[in-house]
């Protein structure tokens, strides 16, 4: 009885149709080009001329062998440091990722200890933390009669603003995702207009197609503007592939999309939807490294800060931007996004409703 | 068998809708109704009467907790991708993108249906072909609502349900609806409206059914309804003051019905207006009590319902 489908043109059928009509939509909104848009380089050039200097915090330190020598066995406690006992490869690895401030190794030679400094030109923290670590050692009675010999990091240093901006393009992907998808949601279901979308044949999924392949649109040109600005200005570049950049930089927003649809499945005000992307925001702006290293906070915390959506982002985004990794030696970080994206996307299918 | 089912546009027996809660909603409470093709059906009654919800549980809106539906011969369940290709809904209040043309309003609307029609023919056919290309957010509200009209039909429907369409509305504005409307039903769409508004169901519709609390209270054409409810003319008493014996008048033979809708008010009809006025004047005076007023009309739809729900259509439904 069905009468055969008629042909239309592509550019007549719901997706095209929809995915058009929001970007249209959203050109049309001069403050929301304004926030979408220049807000995050707002935010790059006001953080990244604000923390040239960073405050006095604790001093990270690696220690290589055993030269504060002491019979327990455990990193020694000084105020004014944090100490962790790690092998060669894995302290200069820290200490590139900017994560620790300077390495102390000592070698055993003859019953004689010999020590040895790696610090990091670039950063003034790394100069300070091997001053106040010499001082440290006096102090202890080290037998430190000749100067201790100081090897530099010269792979490329690590400035604050490297470090910021994979950060900003994170918390990017995650406003982008939460605000766009979840509060566009919610928006369509205060208007009633997601009610009346369900009264015509189009699918759920055209619907939901259609948020997140204009949402990609929108955050492609946020990532493209951020990260050209801070290139030309700052000369923030990305090390590793562009390509493994580009996969990271999906994953994350399709994670972020997916998390933004759960939050928008049920919620029927916005003051709800702001409340709930608030909760899941807020902990990750604070824990997931955006703007100082989230191995600063205890190391109990660690294990969940690890499993956070943001963190596994920021931290792909620096290993490939600032260390020049490869994604094939990011399997936690992705499998983690990738959970995030399967998980919560399952939920939301189940939970979503119209009205 | 087949030309039957073919015959009805809409059939639904004993809907009923609840909402949990504490205590629960009972929104409709056994709704059953048999809509013709090419009919237009008004359900009329106050706000919060069940109007909505009833008109959702046959849009395949909603899910009815107890009762079925069939819509143009089949279900919601099972062929709800074929009726919402046939159907043309407008909802009581949606806001269409304030940012969006009607043009690319209607077309994204076109979009979804196979069979859609020219959207430039469906702007044309709500008369707003020189708003083609001003936003949603500068129309008038009764532009919009034609818009909405125009969402509506866009996909060649063969079923309009419409809720409320001129609530609100200027009353220019709603003759413009009514004659796009009735441009429908003269090519052989059927319709379902509801509304509360008296004028617009005598105007549209062949068949009405009044609801009331969630139950249809009388069904039939304006016409039957004005009959079956007793008389043709009313006489209202009013006493000044309260407690008149509630049997003070006997029915005679003109006199067909009596109610008091309250201690000093009382409704009669009337076969005769001529017999019986002075038979209802002298009854009065003989309970003593002052008379304050006396009116007498033609009943309309509003009496239908004031007759029999003792309330006004315009009344919100209160909580008791």
């Amino acid at each position: 009885m069905n009468p055969a489908p008629l042909k239309k043109s592509w550019t007549s059928r719901p997706l095209p149709q929809m995915v058009y009509t929001r970007l249209i939509e959203f050109t049309r909104e001069p403050q929301a080009v304004f926030w979408v848009y220049f807000f995050p380089l707002l935010m790059a050039f006001s953080l990244g001329i604000a923390f040239r200097e960073k405050p006095t915090e604790d001093l990270l330190v690696c220690l290589v062998g055993n030269p504060l020598a002491n019979s327990t066995g455990k990193p020694p406690i000084a105020s004014g440091f944090v100490f962790s006992r790690e092998t060669i490869d894995v302290a200069i690895g820290l200490l590139r990722r900017g994560r620790v401030d300077a390495i102390l190794e000592s070698e055993g030679i003859n019953g004689e200890i010999k020590l040895k400094f790696h610090t990091d030109p670039t950063r003034p923290e790394s100069a300070l933390a091997k001053a106040k670590l010499e001082t440290h050692l006096a102090h202890m009675n080290q037998p430190t009669l000749e100067p201790i010999p100081e090897v530099f990091l010269n792979l490329g240093g690590l400035r604050y603003i490297d470090f910021l901006i994979p950060g900003l393009l994170g918390i990017n992907l995650m406003g982008g995702g939460l605000w766009g998808v979840g509060y566009a949601l919610v928006d369509l279901r205060v208007r009633k207009l997601l009610k009346r979308f369900a009264a015509t044949p189009m699918r759920v999924r055209d619907l939901l197609l259609s948020i997140a392949i204009s949402r990609f649109i929108f955050t492609a040109g946020q990532v493209i503007i951020l990260l050209g600005t801070s290139w030309l200005v700052f000369g923030v570049q990305i090390r590793g592939g562009f390509l493994d950049f580009c996969i990271i930089v999906i994953l994350g927003g399709f994670c972020f999309l997916s998390i933004g649809l759960l939050v928008a499945s049920r919620a029927t005000k916005y003051e709800t939807v702001n409340g709930i992307m608030n909760l899941v925001m807020l902990p990750m702006y604070v824990f997931s490294g955006v703007f100082f290293s989230a191995e600063r906070f205890p190391e109990m915390l660690a294990p969940v800060i690890r499993i956070l959506p943001l963190t596994a982002l920021n931290d792909s985004l620096r290993a490939i931007m600032n260390e020049g990794r490869s994604i094939t030696s990011l399997g936690f970080e992705v499998m983690v996004l990738g959970l995030w994206t399967a998980g919560t996307l399952a939920l939301a299918m189940r939970l979503f409703r119209w009205r | 068998m087949y030309i039957e089912t073919m015959d009805a546009a809409i059939e639904c027996e004993n809907l009923t809708k609840t909402y949990p809660g504490k205590p629960p909603v009972e929104a409709v409470r056994g709704i059953s109704l048999h809509i013709k093709r090419g009919e237009c059906f008004g359900i009329l009654g106050p706000n919060g009467a069940g109007k909505t919800t009833a008109l959702e549980l046959m849009e395949g809106l909603l899910i009815p907790t107890s009762g079925t539906v069939k819509v143009l011969g089949k279900t919601w369940q099972k062929d709800s991708t074929w009726l919402r290709e046939k159907t043309g809904i407008s909802l009581q209040e949606t806001k269409l993108s304030e940012e969006l043309t009607v043009l690319e309003t209607i077309r994204l609307f076109a979009s979804f249906y196979q069979d859609s029609a020219d959207p430039k023919d469906i702007i044309a056919q709500v008369s707003l072909e020189s708003k083609s290309l001003s936003l949603i957010g500068k129309l008038s509200g009764g532009q919009k609502q034609r818009v909405a009209l125009a969402c509506a039909l866009v996909g060649r429907p063969e079923l309009l349900f419409l809720d409320e369409p001129t609530t609100g509305l200027d009353p220019q504005s709603r003759r413009q609806v009514w004659e796009m409307i009735q441009k429908f039903q003269a090519k052989g769409g059927t319709i379902l409206i509801t509304t509360h508004y008296m004028d617009e169901a005598e105007k549209l519709c062949g068949a009405l059914a009044i609801v009331d609390q969630g139950k249809i209270i009388a069904q039939g054409s304006p016409g039957e309804l004005l009959k079956d409810f007793g008389g043709q003319t009313r006489i209202e008493v009013d006493f000044l003051e309260p407690g008149p014996d509630p049997q003070w008048i006997s029915p005679h033979s003109e006199i067909t019905h009596m109610s008091e809708v309250s201690p000093n008010r009382f409704l009669l009809q009337t076969t005769s207006l001529i017999d019986s006025l002075p038979k209802v004047l002298a009854a009065a005076t003989l309970t003593g009590k002052t008379i304050q007023t006396i009116r007498t009309h033609q009943p309309t739809l509003e009496d239908v319902f004031v007759g029999l729900t003792g309330r006004n259509l315009r009344d919100e439904v209160t909580g008791s």
